[in-house]
């Protein structure tokens, strides 16, 4: 028999009984747009993580001074007072696999201009630091390693700040003040977002750790290391010998503990998306049994309709129709009922989660594969719970079916 | 004549729990190409089951059916099928239509099943051929439930022409209708048989029987009584004789 006109007649058959066909679907459209809507919130914040963590840079490896895994009275990350900014040179000369070096020191303070002011974030960098961040320039230049010897009075400053203390002219070449000390503006930053802990990556101000050390709060260790690698390959064997070598300088001897934390970003990659996904493997599996539930509900409506109908089958074999035909017949009613219930819901997902991202402000991304599966599944849905019903019909008694009322 | 139908020594049996119902015990007969045939009897004497193994629908438990010179006897389901829909045409006692479906598809409907590549365009000039040859050509869109019960039966007839046939099987085709209505089936049959087509009926009207060649009357499982029909009546004389009866009632009123 013609596939054509099985479809047709598929088609018929639904027509027929409007309002049980929709509800029917309904379980269908409602899982499908379920794993749809889910898979696309799961891949948003999975996406936005990943941007997050790329922000950070390429390759990077950050060296804490201190230690937040030890218990005891130690202080925290920042805290311990024992990384100097010899060690960042020890680092750069010794550890091969290095490409760039920045010490770091963070201050707060209140910066002053055109007689506004603003609580913000004072970095203390090498000039290697926008690189090994990957952070681009949008105005003006960096300082550079002769600013740095000259502990000059210059900076870079992130967009937030030019909102806030030059909300209407260039600020390239004006003035801040930074506990009472002038600091000439050299550049601005390129607005980089919040960070994978949710802070305002652009309300800082850039010196030179010199600058910090010497000017601002007059001391001599530095808070962290910003180390880049050359490669994800090699940058587990890097961060082995930065800790090596640390240990080392700092004299610490068998059985105590390390005096700074070492991170890679592939460790804080990996710790983001495995809770993204987590949250995205629960979510389609709660879709996932929607889909089974509406499935259910085919299966039980190509019964009563394999039971109504037996006097039409009875009609068909009588005529001619093979068992094949007939259970062809009902599987491609019940494969088309789950597709259109599956093209009806990924519309339906996709909707509702452009309104969700609209709405409550969630990234949603819906990938074609992930329509591509949600489509597949729905029929292959049809195909598994109208299986049973359609061969029912088809091992029938023509006799039988024949004088069924 | 060639023999279309034959059967030797035909037995069903019908294993329903513990006894064993022996529905046809040693049926013999032969079917010529161009008879038509009523085959008679009392509800239980096995013309129903007899009907079901010639249409082969069923299978005989015993026996040999040469169906066109081919036995049929030890087909699978899927062959009976296959001769079904190419040798044999149905008339059923409740016209079994589709419904909510057109008089035209209804009549399309074993060419759906037919494997010999007929387009849809030639799908549907032989179905409104059929339609013709009943008269019904100018109803081919209207559904069962727009058409009269003999309508309907002229419908199912035109499906069972559709795939010439080699034979109609007709079973109490006549059992819904009224008298006039009929008279007007059979009068379709009779001219059917005239052009040559093969037609065995079932009935248990004697008049209705009256309307074909030859009468086999079965009692218990086995032929008692197979003899050309000696007063065979023709639906034209009979419409003819009904129309006036009709119109002498309605003077006299």
């Amino acid at each position: 028999m013609r596939i054509a006109a099985t479809l047709r007649m598929a088609l018929r058959a639904l027509r027929r009984n409007k309002m049980r066909s929709v509800l029917t679907a309904l379980g269908i459209i409602i899982g499908v747009g379920a794993v749809i809507a889910m898979v696309g919130i799961g891949n948003g914040a999975k996406s936005q993580v990943e941007a997050q963590i790329a922000s950070l840079g390429q390759n990077v490896i950050l060296v804490f001074a201190g230690n937040w895994s030890s218990s005891g009275a130690r202080s925290g990350w920042g805290g311990a007072g024992t990384m100097t900014v010899e060690d960042t040179d020890a680092i750069s000369r010794e550890v091969p696999g290095v490409i760039a070096v920045s010490p770091e020191v963070r201050d707060r303070e209140q910066v002053q201009a055109n007689g506004l002011n603003w609580n913000t974030q004072i970095l203390g960098e090498s000039p290697e630091y926008l690189d090994i961040r990957d952070w681009p320039l949008e105005d003006g230049a960096m300082f550079t390693e002769q600013d740095v010897r000259g502990t000059a009075k210059v900076c870079v400053v992130g967009k937030t700040i030019v909102n806030q203390l030059f909300p209407s002219e260039d600020p390239v070449g004006k003035i801040v003040i930074i506990r009472n000390i002038p600091f000439k503006i050299l550049g601005v930053l390129h607005p980089k977002g919040l960070s994978v802990m949710n802070t305002d990556q652009d309300d800082v101000v850039v010196i030179p750790y010199t600058s910090l050390m010497k000017r601002l709060s007059k001391r001599t260790n530095i808070s962290s290391i910003i180390v880049q690698s050359s490669g994800p390959d090699v940058s587990d064997r890097v961060q082995r010998d930065i800790a090596d070598l640390l240990r080392q300088r700092h004299r610490l001897g068998q059985g105590r503990d390390d005096d700074f934390t070492i991170r890679g970003q592939q460790e804080i990659s990996d710790m983001f998306t495995a809770t993204t996904k987590v949250m995205t493997v629960l979510l389609s599996a709660i879709a996932s049994v929607s889909l089974i539930v509406g499935g259910i509900g085919i299966m039980n409506i190509m019964l009563v309709s394999v039971t109504e109908r037996t006097r039409e089958i009875g009609i068909r074999m009588a005529v001619g129709a093979h068992g094949r035909d007939i259970l062809l017949q009902f599987l491609i009613e019940a494969i088309t009922l789950s597709s259109l219930g599956g093209v009806i819901g990924i519309l339906c997902g996709i909707g509702s989660a452009k309104l969700l991202s609209v709405m409550a402000g969630w990234p949603t991304l819906v990938s074609i594969s992930s329509v591509i599966m949600a489509f597949l599944f729905s029929a292959a849905v049809g195909v598994f719970f109208g299986f049973y019903p359609a061969r029912k019909a088809s091992r029938l008694d023509p006799i039988d079916a024949l004088r069924y009322e | 004549m060639a023999a279309v139908i034959k059967l030797d020594n035909i037995h069903k049996t019908y294993h329903t729990g513990e006894v064993d119902v022996f529905a046809v015990r040693g049926v013999s007969m032969e079917i010529a190409k161009g008879e038509f045939v009523a085959i008679m009897g009392a509800s239980g004497s096995g013309k129903s089951t007899m009907m079901n193994i010639i249409g082969c629908l069923d299978r005989p438990t015993e026996g040999r059916y040469l169906l066109d010179d081919v036995d049929v006897s030890h087909l699978d389901r899927d062959e009976l099928a296959g001769i079904r829909n190419k040798k044999l045409g149905f008339v059923f006692q409740g016209f079994n239509l589709l419904s909510r479906t057109s008089a035209l598809e209804n009549v399309e409907l074993p060419m759906l099943y037919t494997h010999n590549h007929l387009t849809a365009g030639e799908q549907r000039e032989r179905a409104i051929h059929a339609l013709q040859i009943v008269g019904l050509a100018d109803r081919s869109d209207h559904h069962p439930n727009q058409l009269s019960g003999g309508q309907q039966q002229r419908v199912a007839i035109a499906r069972a022409l559709v795939n010439s046939p080699a034979v109609l099987l007709a079973d109490e085709p006549t059992g819904n209708l009224d008298t006039r209505t009929s008279a007007e089936v059979m009068g379709v049959f009779q001219k059917l048989n005239e052009e040559g087509i093969t037609i065995v009926m079932v009935t248990h009207e004697l008049d209705i029987a009256s309307y074909t060649k030859r009468n086999v009357v079965m009692r218990d499982g086995v032929v008692v009584h197979d003899a050309p029909v000696q007063k065979r009546l023709m639906a034209e004389v009979e419409l003819r004789r009904l129309q006036e009866a009709h119109q002498a009632v309605k003077l006299s009123t």
